[in-house]
């Protein structure tokens, strides 16, 4: 009797292990958020007009940290990154920081409205699936690239992102001269 | 002795295929001849409330469903932005409009009008998490609203370049 619950009891045990295996096996692996490797290369230049109508060309930022943001006014994750960034902007703008957002809107009308009323303190632009795919394809939002002061990709950052990391990798690219 | 041992590895092996079955039935394909009930395998967020379950498919699901054999197969929309689906769309599926403006919905009105109500219809985005898309409830409600019975939701949880292009699922590309 005592070694019918011994096996039991063994059994049991075997088939959890092996069910928590097979669980953990096809569980999605979680994506948001995620930090992608990128090779430390140049961004790929681009000159498109804000929304002041001033012409903006990304070369013209070498000797700054740059945040080129993905974002578009129907996307909520992007909606709640886009305080930070206008408060990052305040607080590291003298070191020499800058903020670029490149809306993926269909159409500028809402991007204007939301720039004025979020009051939004660094240029934007509205991009297209041509200026999307010389960054890798943008198939999803909010895609975030950080850029070090000579124009190469530090960290590519696809969905929502904690403040905190944008805050420690732009810190850190501005400790370096 | 060994009879006993033999049993007891027998009862084993029996109760682990078992659990293997259930899980690879609950992974099946799904029919869009409204026969085939869905068991979904991943826990919807509460924002889900406003599509039934049983009108949702998942990309793997779909890829596998468009690669098949099946004499017919359902119209493909995409709901969501234009700069998305110029970068990537499933092949065969046909540009809309975004589900949230009325433009969009205006759209999806005039390509539907002149079909049959119980027409296979699967409308997707992907243009952001699940819970925070924009487009596809909006498109649902508007041919659940015109009488359209046989309508699937593509579940994109993460966005569509995570979920569909990186796994390998047929792409297409252009207006």
């Amino acid at each position: 009797m005592r070694s019918k619950t011994v096996w039991l009891i063994a059994l049991l045990a075997v088939l959890a292990v092996a069910i928590g295996v097979i669980n953990r096996r096809w569980a999605p692996a979680p994506k948001s958020g995620a930090s992608l490797p990128v090779e430390s290369k140049l961004a790929p230049d681009f000159s498109l007009t804000d929304l002041e109508g001033r012409k903006l060309n990304l070369a013209d930022y070498k000797g700054k940290v740059v945040l080129l943001d993905f974002w578009a006014t129907w996307c909520g994750p992007c909606r709640t990154e886009i305080p930070h960034f206008v408060e990052m902007q305040n607080k590291y703008g003298p070191e020499g920081f800058q903020v670029i957002g490149i809306s993926m809107d269909d159409d500028a009308k809402p991007v204007r409205e939301f720039y004025q009323q979020y009051k939004l303190n660094y240029p934007v632009v509205v991009g297209d699936d041509k200026l999307a795919e010389r960054f890798g394809g943008v198939l999803g939002l909010p895609v975030n690239f950080i850029l070090d002061r000579e124009g190469r990709i530090h960290a590519r950052h696809l969905g929502a992102t904690d403040v905190s990391v944008f805050d420690r990798e732009v810190k850190d690219l501005l400790a370096k001269h | 002795m060994n009879r006993t041992y033999y049993l007891r590895f027998y009862f084993a092996v029996c109760v682990a295929a078992l659990a293997l079955v259930s899980r690879a039935a609950a992974q099946s394909p799904v029919l869009f001849d409204g026969t085939s009930p869905i068991a979904f395998s991943f826990q919807a967020a509460a924002s889900d409330d406003a599509i039934p379950h049983a009108q949702l498919i998942t990309p793997e699901e779909l890829a596998k469903f468009l690669q098949s054999a099946a004499a017919h197969k359902p119209l493909l929309l995409q709901v969501g932005p234009h700069s998305l689906y110029a970068q990537a769309h499933i092949p065969g599926s046909e540009y809309i409009g975004a589900g949230s403006s009325e433009a969009g919905r205006k759209q999806l009105r005039q390509r539907v009008k002149a079909l049959p109500h119980d027409t296979a219809i699967v409308i997707y985005c992907g243009c952001c998490p699940w819970g925070h898309c924009p487009n596809v409830h909006p498109a649902y409600q508007e041919l659940h609203a015109l009488g359209f019975s046989n309508v699937k939701v593509l579940y994109i949880a993460d966005n569509f370049g995570t979920d569909w292009v990186d796994k390998g699922y047929p792409v297409a590309k252009g207006d």
